[in-house]
């Protein structure tokens, strides 16, 4: 493949683009001075601030819940929208069900924030419900964003298994319930865990669509992060950065790593 | 039976959460601002169209608009070229290696976008690594941070994972042996490309160009960040509209522009999707 050496020369500097940032980013963090350009030495003074920075403590707890909480329920909802997607041919009006999930995947923030938060202070006058804005509307307002991408991912993994199996277990004599519960839901088991996993780093991330549809008492840790990035960028914020990394790469390498033991045990199973 | 029990409780979410604000939005656009909570005048009780006339009256609406256009367009035309030869280089690695070299394209998203965001105002800025590299070469500094060439930089920087994996999914299922037989029929490895890769790859151009332009318009955090104040796209003139001069009906107009200016592409999309 001699062509291969320009694809891959291509490939590295993608991945440079992508990383070099975030290897200042961690080196920076380490740097006992507050100039981000001039590394001096190695100190974890930054950690140590970071440990003792009440908001930023309290605001990570607070994304975390809500992250938590809604990627709960875009998961529930996107599971059923996308199995509707896949498995029901033809319902009434299935057209715009779709629309309306594959839109949101593309919307701007600012659109998707400012409707929300239009619907909550209209619904408070109409209903009384929900009452004043917080931590309640932002997990509400994520589960309507993640939805969509979670319902993107179970039906293209519907679609790709296909209905042979289900199929085979209703011949068997189970009823539709039962071959939903023992077939449907386990191969749907790794589309679940990722599209989870996406909900919750959507919420985790999101910052416009949480400062609209938020209320006092309730900040976010992207809410808070950008308060602080308005006065200038601290080493303190690049130490976050570093622990968000490593937290990341460890729980998505293990996840890599499991994968790839489940694939050669089922390639074993199969030779 | 079954169905109803699947779909209703989607279909109420789906009318209450994003068909219903889309609505109010609309509605809320022939309002006026007043004091007072909420801070507009009630939906439809006396619509008027002051809002829209503003939006058309006042360029600085229509340069935002544009700004953004021309923003988002360059941004997904770099994503294109960057984005392009990666998939394509992990749609050709051998099996083993892809979800591993998929996986290091998705790692720093997941990372936290704010902060990868200021990594870039670390690289861009004045004093910054860029422009010290340039420095210690003997080069002059660049004047980066604040400007246009920021903000294409920081977009294009985000939505690079939206282009590569919609591509990536296109690549990865056409046929190597389509190249090949191009091969031994004399082609070159470019021509080979341009005639058969690359018009097969094309559904997949579509949906990484439109994943990223269109909620590039709207952008509001990169160019507040990275674009200075000089930046007034759509996205931050609605912000500033709503959070600064506290205008909702205004805000909601802008919106409603916004939202029908994106319907075609969106549109077109699924025409094609199809």
């Amino acid at each position: 493949m001699r062509r291969g050496w320009f694809l891959t020369a291509c490939l590295l500097a993608g991945y440079a683009f992508l990383y070099v940032p975030i290897v200042l980013l961690v080196a920076t963090s380490f740097n006992p001075s507050r100039l981000t350009t001039v590394l001096t030495g190695f100190s974890l003074r930054w950690y140590a601030a970071l440990w003792q920075d009440d908001k930023l403590i309290e605001s990570a707890g607070l994304s975390l819940r809500i992250a938590a909480l809604s990627a709960t329920g875009a998961t529930i909802l996107g599971t059923l929208a996308g199995y509707a997607l896949a498995r029901f041919e033809r319902f009434r009006f299935r057209r715009t069900f779709a629309s309306l999930i594959s839109a949101r995947l593309v919307l701007p923030d600012v659109l998707v924030g400012l409707s929300l938060l239009l619907l909550f202070v209209q619904m408070e006058q109409v209903l009384g419900w929900p009452q004043g804005r917080g931590a309640l509307t932002i997990t509400l307002a994520h589960i309507s964003v993640s939805l969509s991408y979670v319902a993107v991912v179970v039906e293209a993994r519907l679609a790709d298994a296909g209905t042979d199996l289900e199929e085979a277990a209703m011949d068997l004599g189970a009823s539709p319930a039962k071959a939903f519960l023992l077939i449907t839901l386990p191969l749907l088991g790794p589309a679940l865990l990722s599209g989870w996993l996406l909900a919750f780093t959507l919420s985790l991330d999101d910052l416009v669509v949480a400062t609209f549809t938020s209320g006092p008492g309730a900040s976010t840790l992207p809410m808070v992060v950008f308060s602080a990035l308005r006065l200038g960028v601290t080493p303190e914020l690049n130490a976050l950065a570093t622990l968000i990394l490593l937290v990341v790469s460890v729980a998505l390498g293990g996840a890599w790593l499991v994968q790839q033991k489940a694939a050669v045990v089922r390639a074993r199973e199969r030779a | 039976m079954n169905r109803t029990v699947i779909l209703l409780p989607v279909w109420l979410w789906l009318l209450v959460f994003v068909a219903l604000p889309v609505l109010i939005v609309a509605a809320l656009s022939f309002s006026t601002a007043v004091e007072g909570v909420p801070p507009f005048t009630p939906l439809l009780h006396d619509p008027d169209l002051s809002n829209y006339q503003t939006l058309t009256a006042d360029t600085y609406y229509l340069d935002a608009g544009l700004k953004s256009l021309l923003v988002a367009g360059v941004s997904s035309v770099l994503c294109l070229l960057i984005g392009y030869p990666m998939a394509l280089a992990i749609a050709r690695a051998p099996e083993r290696w892809r979800s591993g070299l998929l996986l290091l394209v998705m790692l720093p998203f997941w990372t936290g976008f704010l902060l990868r965001v200021t990594a870039w105002i670390g690289l861009l800025r004045d004093e910054g690594w860029i422009n010290l590299a340039l420095q210690a070469v003997g080069l002059p500094p660049l004047k980066l941070l604040y400007t246009t060439t920021a903000m294409y930089i920081g977009i294009t920087y985000a939505y690079l994972p939206f282009m590569i994996l919609p591509l990536y999914a296109r690549l990865s299922r056409r046929d190597p042996l389509l190249e090949e037989a191009a091969a031994d029929l004399g082609a070159s490895p470019w021509t080979a490309f341009r005639t058969v890769t690359l018009p097969l790859s094309l559904p997949g151009v579509a949906a990484g160009l439109a994943l990223v332009f269109i909620p590039a318009v709207g952008e509001y955090v990169i160019p507040e960040l990275l674009g200075g104040p000089g930046a007034q796209t759509i996205g931050r003139a609605l912000w500033n509209e709503f959070f600064a001069n506290r205008d909702w009906p205004m805000a909601s107009a802008l919106a409603n522009a916004l939202l029908l200016a994106l319907l075609i592409p969106m549109v077109l999309l699924r025409a094609r999707a199809r």
